[in-house]
């Protein structure tokens, strides 16, 4: 288990407090806004959201600085906005339009926004481990302190890729910080389906790695355990592993009913909804009042509404870059 | 100089050149099981040139991750049959990131995977699966039938900003031939070589079944036939150029390779030249290929899997005994 020297979980002073709630508003209203536009036919494909998930992705990224390198999975579009990656441009590259990170050529499933340290999403559930690894790698032999990230869901755990990689970092002592989004469900079935292991993080202390199960949908617990974590990669002890138990408020894909999920298990997650959690938290310790934390939802809804009208605007993916990019 | 040597003197030299490169491996440290590695990690150190264990995803995940990150990994794959556990990272990850992102990143990544039946391995160990990784949008993949050229491909291939799977045919590695070190033995990813001109026929062929085609072409030339011999060298991209320019010149082609038929790159070479030099050919092109079977471990078996000289010579033969459309039309002509 992790060690209990933390750094505060939640910033002291209005202003952090406030920037971190903005920016979990900020990814459920990008994520509302998808939702909108796929159902609208603005947006095509395989579409999987995390609303009800914002607290693990603004939880980790917020704690992170320049050069450290986050690796996310099909449900990342929360975890790209998290790094800081631009809004309009993520909601450009999933809707297929020019303005697109990729200019459309990669998608929901595979956003890329290298500038803010998302270095790749991918459609391949733990896919993006091993390549977590790799930009921890990279740290440890320039020995600039920075850590990678890896994000993965509960479905992740039973790949070989995940063993391997879990393995690999713990006999390296590698800088990455594995964190696990246990929602509950692989795709449609319940995780008891899919594995006779009830806690993921049991899997790391097999390799000898140092693992905490938090209240993922607490971004205080989300905070402390990845701030001693992300200490530890820096420090140069090797990696951690958080796992989040949290929740998806909507169907694995967007268009899925979702019908293998009682409506008492979605009304009791409902009640544990990561944003009003800490607005009511914060206004109880009153760094953050009611009308201040009202005001930043809606300061975070025009900016997703300015982006989604200037993707709308947008010209579509032009066909002459079918063909670019294939190598260098 | 050995190939297994040149490999080696490769890896060295952009070694010492580029603090980015690092190897990673299955007992690199100690040459690995052809000694291709000897010595690497004495001279640059356990950080650089690294044990790996038995990971293959992960390992090769790593690689691809730190190629992202800026560095300039060389993977070993021990042997090619072990690629299909690295298959969705080389595949899904490596070959597509550049594409995916738009060009935001660049995954300058050497795979090098020890491959081809030889020796008795058996099926798990012998294998030759270049047509799949060829079929990859985003993967180049190379191969070389020189020592020469094992050295100039993959010290192109380390500096290449795309993934690149280099070839290596173990029944060569103990041949010897003349290596030219330093900048000026670099060759170009994606050229093909003529190993031997000849007017009769063209013979294209890769990796050790190049040695297979000359000693096809040393047959022939004993019965007056000039058989010129095509190394392709490059797989993906493929110099088609220089593969149609030769057939255009004599009107006939064997394409010759140790992996099985069908949906091998014979078919993509046949294909290629039926597209575009249809109008030169005086008969149908043949394809020599090891039979559609797994690779047989009883040496006699594997005798008769991989295709032989006697095997090439015959094809050739066949495009001169058809009767040539040509020749056939002057005649009625007259």
């Amino acid at each position: 288990m992790l060690d209990a020297e933390t750094p505060g979980a939640l910033p002291r002073d209005p202003a952090g407090a406030l920037a971190l709630l903005e920016r979990m508003q900020l990814l459920r209203a990008f994520e509302e806004k998808v939702a909108e536009l796929y159902a609208r036919g603005q947006v095509a494909g395989l579409v999987h959201l995390a609303i009800g998930q914002e607290a693990t992705a603004v939880g980790v990224c917020g704690l992170l600085r320049p050069g450290d390198t986050v690796y996310g999975g099909h449900r990342s579009h929360g975890h790209a906005l998290a790094t800081g990656a631009d809004p309009e441009r993520l909601l450009a590259e999933i809707a297929g339009r020019v303005s697109g990170y990729a200019r459309g050529k990669g998608g929901s499933m595979h956003l890329v926004a290298a500038a803010t340290g998302f270095v790749t999403a991918t459609g391949v559930v733990a896919g993006n481990i091993p390549l977590a690894l790799g930009g921890a790698f990279a740290t440890q032999l320039r020995g600039t302190g920075g850590v990678a990230v890896a994000f993965f869901g509960d479905g992740a755990g039973q790949s070989g890729q995940f063993h391997e990689s879990l393995n690999l970092a713990a006999l390296w002592r590698l800088p990455v910080l594995f964190v696990c989004e246990n929602n509950g469900y692989a795709e449609f079935s319940p995780l008891s389906a899919h594995t006779g292991v009830e806690r993921l993080a049991t899997h790391a202390a097999t390799y000898g790695i140092p693992a905490v199960t938090v209240d993922g949908n607490d971004l205080g617990a989300v905070r402390e355990a990845a701030a001693v974590a992300i200490q530890r990669g820096r420090r140069g002890e090797g990696p951690s592993f958080v796992e989040c138990l949290t929740y998806r408020l909507r169907g694995h894909y967007e268009g899925d009913p979702a019908k293998y999920r009682d409506r008492a298990e979605l009304a009791a997650w409902r009640a544990k909804d990561p944003i009003e959690r800490l607005a009511g938290r914060l206004a109880e310790t009153g760094l953050v009042d009611a009308e201040a934390a009202a005001d930043a939802n809606r300061r975070a809804r025009a900016v997703i509404a300015a982006a989604a009208d200037a993707v709308l605007a947008s010209g579509p993916a032009p066909a002459s870059d079918l063909t670019t990019d294939v190598t260098a | 100089m050995r190939m297994v040597d040149a490999i080696r003197e490769a890896m060295r030299a952009e070694l010492a050149a580029d603090p980015s490169v690092v190897l990673l491996g299955e007992d690199v440290s100690v040459g690995g099981p052809f000694g291709a590695t000897k010595g690497l990690q004495d001279e640059f150190g356990a950080a650089r040139i690294r044990d790996t264990p038995i990971s293959e995803a992960a390992v090769m995940g790593l690689a691809v991750g730190a190629a992202a990150a800026g560095l300039r990994p060389i993977v070993e794959i021990m042997f090619m049959d072990f690629a299909t556990l690295a298959l969705d990272q080389l595949v899904n990850h490596a070959a597509k990131l550049r594409y995916m992102s738009g060009g935001q990143l660049s995954i300058p990544l050497t795979v090098r995977m020890q491959a081809g039946a030889s020796g008795a391995f058996g099926a798990h160990h012998s294998q030759s699966l270049e047509a799949w990784l060829a079929h990859v949008p985003g993967l180049k993949v190379v191969a070389a039938s020189t020592p020469a050229d094992a050295y100039g491909l993959l010290r192109a291939a380390i500096r290449d900003p795309d993934p690149v799977v280099i070839i290596e045919h173990r029944a060569l590695y103990w041949g010897r031939g003349p290596v030219e070190t330093g900048e000026a033995g670099i060759v170009p990813l994606g050229s093909a070589v003529v190993r031997r001109p000849g007017v009769d026929a063209t013979i294209v062929s890769w990796s050790r079944m190049t040695a297979t085609a000359l000693a096809a072409a040393d047959l022939l030339a004993a019965e007056g036939i000039q058989a010129e011999v095509i190394d392709l060298r490059g797989l993906q991209p493929m110099d088609t150029g220089t593969v149609l320019a030769s057939v255009r010149r004599t009107g006939r082609a064997v394409v010759a390779h140790e992996a099985v038929g069908f949906g091998g790159l014979g078919a993509e070479v046949a294909a290629r030249i039926g597209e575009d030099a249809f109008d030169a050919l005086r008969a149908p092109v043949q394809r020599v290929a090891a039979p559609f079977t797994p690779v047989p471990a009883a040496p006699d078996l594997e005798r008769a899997f991989v295709p032989g000289a006697t095997a090439v010579a015959a094809a050739v033969r066949r495009t001169l005994a058809r009767p040539d459309p040509h020749r056939r039309s002057l005649e009625e002509g007259r």
